[in-house]
């Protein structure tokens, strides 16, 4: 009983937390570009101003329209349940392994993909095209990365797996190299960071997320960029996670659990970090090239599953 | 034997031979001269680095000494002499396409599982710590030899030649620690006046056909300079 409170308490935790890490990467990216900042709340401003206000709904939305935020919300949440984020061994990390949770993900981009084109204006139907072509790529990525990690810990739930990495001491692992950056490139295509797509536009011809959302307003506008807020960090606590376990807790005592919290914060601090270096340095891709970089990124992961089968499994 | 039971040298070691195949991939995807230079340098020093691991785990200390001669061969000096060559010919800009490029990188895949499973029966009878990585020396190899294979330019075609060799001597190194030290002088000398041969045979070719596209060396001068007389292009 006291695992699934605590199952619950991480997943409120996860949930409540992923603006103020949004606002994070805000925040060190405008430092970095030498703007002024704007405060590590701001994020939860905007969604509660966006709460408050009215929807205004085409003529012509379907109930797919009205369905898609709850939708996508939804299954953000429950993707977010099943990655550990201060706790290992928790009953809701038992009962869904990696494959549902990039399934999750999957349902939830394919709903927002038909309420791009429900309402039949040009920038929806446009965005969603897209971001079915860089879902399309991206997603046999993330789940070789995944195999590639499952075939060194014999598991495919993501508990299992952490606590592998985490008791089997220090290791190089040839193949965990490749995975990571084959993770890190993905999770930046996914999430709509920049070499893809940039968060940030409203500039009609390059947008991606932003141009599906385009006819969103009010409390939709609010769960579809919360649930991207969520599906930011459950990217970077899954890579902060399966390659850095230091830190989380093993067992529920008040302390570890404390430890478990803070060791998370400086992951993601600094993994926000790496990504506004990236972010910066990097230009905005044409779409085109978007499919080498993905293709790069699938090679990657293969390299890394190769590795596996050639370096580390001894050849008996 | 699981890679726990090894000691940090050996998983360090074979990090290291795993990089240079990442090198091997990189110089395949990369299309400009001077980035795929860049990245045959990383490879020579990558393997410098893994020639001196195995060095220190299998105790040769002339392992060393051909580490020491790689990095400065492979790493710095041929890098160097190519970077100038690709300079003075005026191409260190240009970038050439090939036809497949993702076909390009999933044959190379496919060369990295072939040569595993030539390999294997090899990696079964040997008793080396290193035995694992004959099969990446051997990939290293193919790929080169696809680099070859996949472009027109001569620069590039150079470069592929020389990843073989690097990939020869990475075999060497893992599979019985080396060769005496007189043939890999020799190799070592032999690479070098390949180089310079090379830098030769591009000026000859670039003054002859007026570029360094080897396709062009397939046809007959006269044949071809009739046609385009008898019909101008369009």
């Amino acid at each position: 009983m006291i695992g699934w409170a605590m199952a619950a308490v991480q997943c409120l935790l996860f949930v409540a937390t992923a603006p103020l890490f949004a606002g994070w990467i805000k925040r060190v990216k405008c430092r970095a570009q030498n703007r002024a900042a704007p405060s590590l709340f701001q994020p939860y401003r905007d969604l509660t101003k966006l709460l408050r206000k009215g929807v205004v709904l085409a003529y012509d939305a379907s109930w797919i329209f009205r369905a898609t935020p709850y939708v996508v919300f939804t299954t953000t949440v429950l993707a977010a349940a099943v990655v550990p984020l201060i706790a290992l061994r928790l009953p809701t990390s038992a009962i869904a392994d990696v494959i549902v949770l990039v399934g999750f993900l999957g349902l939830g981009r394919f709903f927002l993909a038909l309420a791009g084109m429900d309402i039949g204006t040009a920038f929806g139907g446009m965005g969603s095209s897209r971001e079915m072509m860089i879902g399309a790529l991206a997603e046999p990525v993330l789940l070789m990365t995944v195999f590639t990690l499952a075939m060194s810990a014999s598991t495919t739930n993501l508990s299992e797996a952490v606590s592998f990495t985490l008791h089997g001491g220090l290791v190089i692992r040839p193949s965990f190299l490749f995975a990571l950056v084959g993770l890190m490139m993905v999770a930046v295509a996914e999430t709509g960071r920049i070499p893809i797509d940039n968060p940030a536009t409203h500039l009609e011809l390059t947008m991606v997320h932003e141009a599906m959302i385009l006819e969103y307003s009010g409390r939709y506008l609010a769960l579809l960029e919360w649930a991207s807020m969520i599906k930011l960090m459950v990217y970077f606590v899954l890579i902060a996670n399966i390659f850095a376990p230091w830190g989380i807790a093993s067992t529920t005592t008040p302390t570890t659990l404390a430890l478990g919290v803070l060791a998370i914060a400086l992951k993601l601090m600094l993994l926000g970090i790496v990504l506004v270096l990236w972010e910066t340095v990097m230009a905005k891709m044409r779409l085109f090239r978007v499919p080498q970089y993905l293709g790069f990124a699938f090679l990657l992961s293969l390299l890394g599953m190769l590795t596996h089968v050639i370096l580390e499994s001894g050849g008996h | 034997m699981g890679l726990a039971q090894l000691d940090l040298f050996d998983q360090a070691m074979l990090l290291f031979a795993a990089l240079v195949l990442f090198t091997s991939f990189v110089m395949l995807a990369q299309v400009r001269i001077v980035p795929l230079i860049h990245a045959f340098a990383w490879q020579g020093a990558l393997l410098a680095v893994a020639t001196a691991l195995v060095a220190f785990v299998s105790k040769h200390p002339h392992l060393y000494l051909s580490a020491g001669l790689g990095f400065g061969l492979k790493a710095l000096l041929i890098p160097w002499i190519l970077h100038r060559l690709a300079v003075r010919l005026r191409i260190h800009h240009e970038s050439e396409s090939i036809k497949h490029p993702v076909l390009v990188l999933l044959g190379g895949a496919g060369l990295v599982v072939f040569s595993y499973y030539v390999t294997l029966p090899i990696v079964q009878l040997s008793e080396l710590t290193t035995r694992n990585t004959i099969a990446v020396s051997q990939a290293v190899v193919l790929l080169g030899m696809l680099l070859m294979i996949s472009r027109n330019k001569a620069v590039a075609q150079v470069i592929g030649f020389m990843s073989i060799e690097n990939g020869l001597f990475f075999a060497a190194v893992v599979a019985t620690y080396g060769m005496p030290m007189v043939v890999e002088l020799g190799i070592a000398f032999d690479v070098l006046v390949a180089v310079v041969l090379f830098g030769v045979f591009f000026f000859q070719m670039r003054e002859s056909i007026d570029s360094l596209d080897v396709n062009r060396l397939n046809r007959l001068r006269e044949v071809d300079e009739a046609l385009s007389e008898a019909e101008p292009r369009q």
